[in-house]
């Protein structure tokens, strides 16, 4: 406990602050204050009401105003606070608003109506999460369509990837063949191509294949990475060549070795693409802007682009999809944070 | 021993987990197992390596090689045909086309302008944020380097953002840059008047550079961190022995220490920046009119958004794009270069 104290108070000088540490620690927290707030303001902004997100000055917190059923009054009516005449306090429903006249009831005795000056008024508000946020896009749009796209690319693409690009792997850190360099090169080569200098070709063969509007058409551009295929091939380099030698003493046929022996003892390297991949699917955005022009065949990125065109005014709707968007996003690194960060430090990218 | 018992039952059930994606893999393995086999006996065991090989490159060749190629065909090409053998041969017509300008300086002047705007607007965007970027990820890699509290907390504030994606990212700001938004319920409250960030062109610039180093500054951050660390902790104990002043072993030792890392990040930073696209193109969507028009919000317009795709335009902006992409990694390659040597 002592050490861990510490530990967590240790400074270049113990004992006394030097400017820098304080300035350190400045910059942290307006770190976390510009990292952490936005993405916290999307999260509470989702819960609130249409009404809710209209106000201005915004509220802190998802706050609706309190409704309550009277008796005669088919809707629920607002609550107000309103200061009487005589300048008692009470709390009463509105029925309508008739110009600058509130025409009101009192809950507990409807009967009865009350005319106030609408400035005399406040409204009586409650914390509320507004859940219909998230459920009604579920029945009123495609969105659970995008949802489903979205893990079928991102699960079916990574699966393809992990497979092809460590048999390639294999064959270049096991092997001595002839055309090595060439096959190496070339690989280096497509690591400085990016889609969006070859957009157009991709998309005339992807035409030719006749897989425009289906997910095909997403996944397999970007199935074969020279990023996988270089970070799981310095992996393999590392693994001994005894193992492999004995394993074909013994009989093993080569894709016994790649598929029993090798694979398993690349599972580190492994995780590491599939994490990258699954990240790179789940956020891919040009390329299937470009090539899926059909509702039916949208990812959620996509969906929720045209979402944004679409329902100006519903920040209430689009909010919370992009919510449920960042969510599988936000899992992943919390459980895989540090398979990321050592991943990027040691191959440099993304 | 009793301690130790949740712990073979956590693995058990983690092998569980890995089990319902192995086993229909293992079983299509299996399956594979005999036809490679029977070719691993036709061929040889030494030119298995091609059989490994083949599933990558036809994808390469099919995705990456073959449309390189058909870009070229494309830009030389006219017509509004998809199919090459549609397409008639034009020459150099596209780029005389794209580049036919009264002066580079002004957009205006060119009859493509969009595609000049584009230029101007990615140059711009480029500058202002791969300095920032940079200058940004190097105090925070400096300051999460220091001996803090709750350093990997602090990693992950920065880092995260990286893994959110641009339609993510750029609703998120765009929910706090409107009209109504946070950012000016704070102005507002201070006695300001609202301002239209999106729709003032200066603003709008502002705020895709802001935006997007907000979103990428953690992965540059990761990569000067690591050189970072890499600097030998004695180092830094002789100057302070010799009671160095702080700006100075920073000056000295840490930065050109540094220096490898430091063009790693410049010149990823300036590839990425020119291929800007994402982020801009959900936050402004180009505008307000082309303020925010990339060059790669161009090439994506000309050849699917727009009322008459023109595919041969769009591939000749592409191929200028590449030149400028190919001429970035070169110069790359002789910066990573001098760091092997060094």
């Amino acid at each position: 406990m002592n050490r861990i104290a510490r530990m967590a108070t240790a400074r270049r000088n113990p004992g006394h602050w030097h400017w820098t540490d304080i300035a350190a620690y400045a910059y942290l927290g307006l770190g976390v204050v510009l990292m952490f707030g936005p993405v916290l303001w999307l999260g509470l902004s989702s819960f609130k009401t249409q009404a809710g997100l209209l106000e201005f000055p915004p509220s802190l917190l998802p706050m609706s105003q309190k409704e309550v059923r009277v008796e005669g009054h088919a809707q629920p009516l607002p609550l107000f606070e309103v200061t009487m005449e005589d300048g008692s306090k009470r709390v009463l429903a509105q029925v309508r608003r008739i110009g600058i006249q509130a025409q009101m009831v009192d809950p507990a005795n409807p009967g009865q109506s009350i005319r106030v000056p609408i400035d005399k008024r406040t409204p009586v508000r409650e914390f509320k999460l507004a859940t219909e946020n998230y459920t009604e896009p579920l029945e009123r749009f495609a969105f659970m369509r995008f949802l489903w796209n979205s893990v079928f690319v991102t699960v079916v693409a990574t699966l393809i990837t992990l497979v092809i690009n460590s048999m390639a792997a294999y064959a270049l850190s096991i092997y001595e063949f002839r055309g090595k360099t060439a096959v190496m090169l070339m690989v280096i080569g497509t690591l400085m191509i990016p889609i969006t200098i070859i957009l157009v070709p991709v998309y005339l063969v992807i035409t030719e294949l006749g897989l425009v509007n289906s997910l095909w058409a997403v996944i397999l551009p970007g199935a074969a990475t020279p990023t996988g295929v270089f970070l799981l091939r310095q992996y393999m380099l590392t693994l001994p060549r005894d193992l492999i030698e004995a394993a074909r003493m013994d009989k093993a046929s080569e894709w016994q070795i790649y598929w029993r022996i090798v694979m398993p003892l690349a599972m580190p390297a492994l995780a590491v693409l599939a994490i990258f991949s699954i990240m790179w699917r789940w956020n891919e955005f040009l390329w299937p802007l470009a090539v899926l022009t059909k509702t039916e065949a949208y990812t959620l990125q996509i969906g929720l682009n045209a979402f944004q065109g679409e329902l100006q005014t519903q920040w209430h709707y689009l909010l919370a999809m992009t919510v449920v968007t960042l969510l599988p996003v936000a899992l992943v690194f919390v459980f895989l944070q540090r398979f990321i960060t050592t991943g990027i430090a040691n191959t440099g990218m993304k | 021993m009793a301690s130790d018992a949740p712990i073979p039952a956590a693995q058990a059930e983690r092998a569980g987990a890995a089990n319902l994606f192995a086993a229909p893999l293992a079983v299509l393995m299996r399956l594979i197992d005999r036809p490679m086999q029977v070719l691993q006996r036709l061929i040889g065991e030494r030119r298995m390596a091609y059989v490994f090989l083949l599933p990558n490159l036809v994808f390469f060749s099919l995705f990456v090689f073959l449309p390189l190629i058909i870009n070229f065909v494309f830009s030389v090409t006219g017509g509004a045909g998809l199919f090459p053998s549609e397409r008639p041969y034009v020459g150099a017509q596209q780029y005389a086309y794209l580049f036919d300008c009264g002066s580079f300086l002004d957009p205006s002047s060119c009859r493509e302008d969009h595609f000049w705007r584009g230029v101007s607007n990615t140059a711009r965007f480029t500058v202002f944020q791969v300095t920032a970027m940079v200058l940004f990820s190097l105090l925070t890699a400096v300051v999460l380097n220091m001996k803090i509290k709750a350093r990997g907390f602090f990693r992950a504030v920065y880092f995260f953002p990286v893994l959110l994606s641009p339609v993510v990212v750029a609703l998120t700001w765009k929910w706090i840059l409107q009209r109504d938004g946070l950012l000016n319920a704070a102005i507002t409250s201070l006695g300001g008047e609202r301002i239209l960030f999106l729709v003032d062109p200066s603003w709008a610039m502002f705020w895709i550079v802001f935006v997007s180093i907000w979103a990428h500054m953690g992965f540059y951050t990761l990569i000067l961190l690591a050189g970072l660390q890499a600097i030998p902790a004695d180092l830094y104990e002789a100057a302070e022995m010799d009671a160095t002043p702080r700006w100075r072993v920073f000056w000295r030792i840490t930065l050109p220490l540094l220096w490898p890392n430091m063009i790693v990040v410049i010149v990823l930073a300036l590839i990425r920046g020119v291929q800007t696209f994402d982020e801009v193109f959900v936050l402004t969507g180009g505008g307000p009119g082309t303020a925010t028009l990339m060059v790669v919000h161009y090439i994506y317009e000309t050849a699917f958004a727009n009322q008459v795709q023109n595919f041969g335009l769009a591939a000749a902006a592409s191929v200028v794009l590449g030149v400028v992409l190919f001429a970035l990694t070169l110069a790359q390659l002789a910066a990573s270069r001098r760091k092997g040597a060094a």
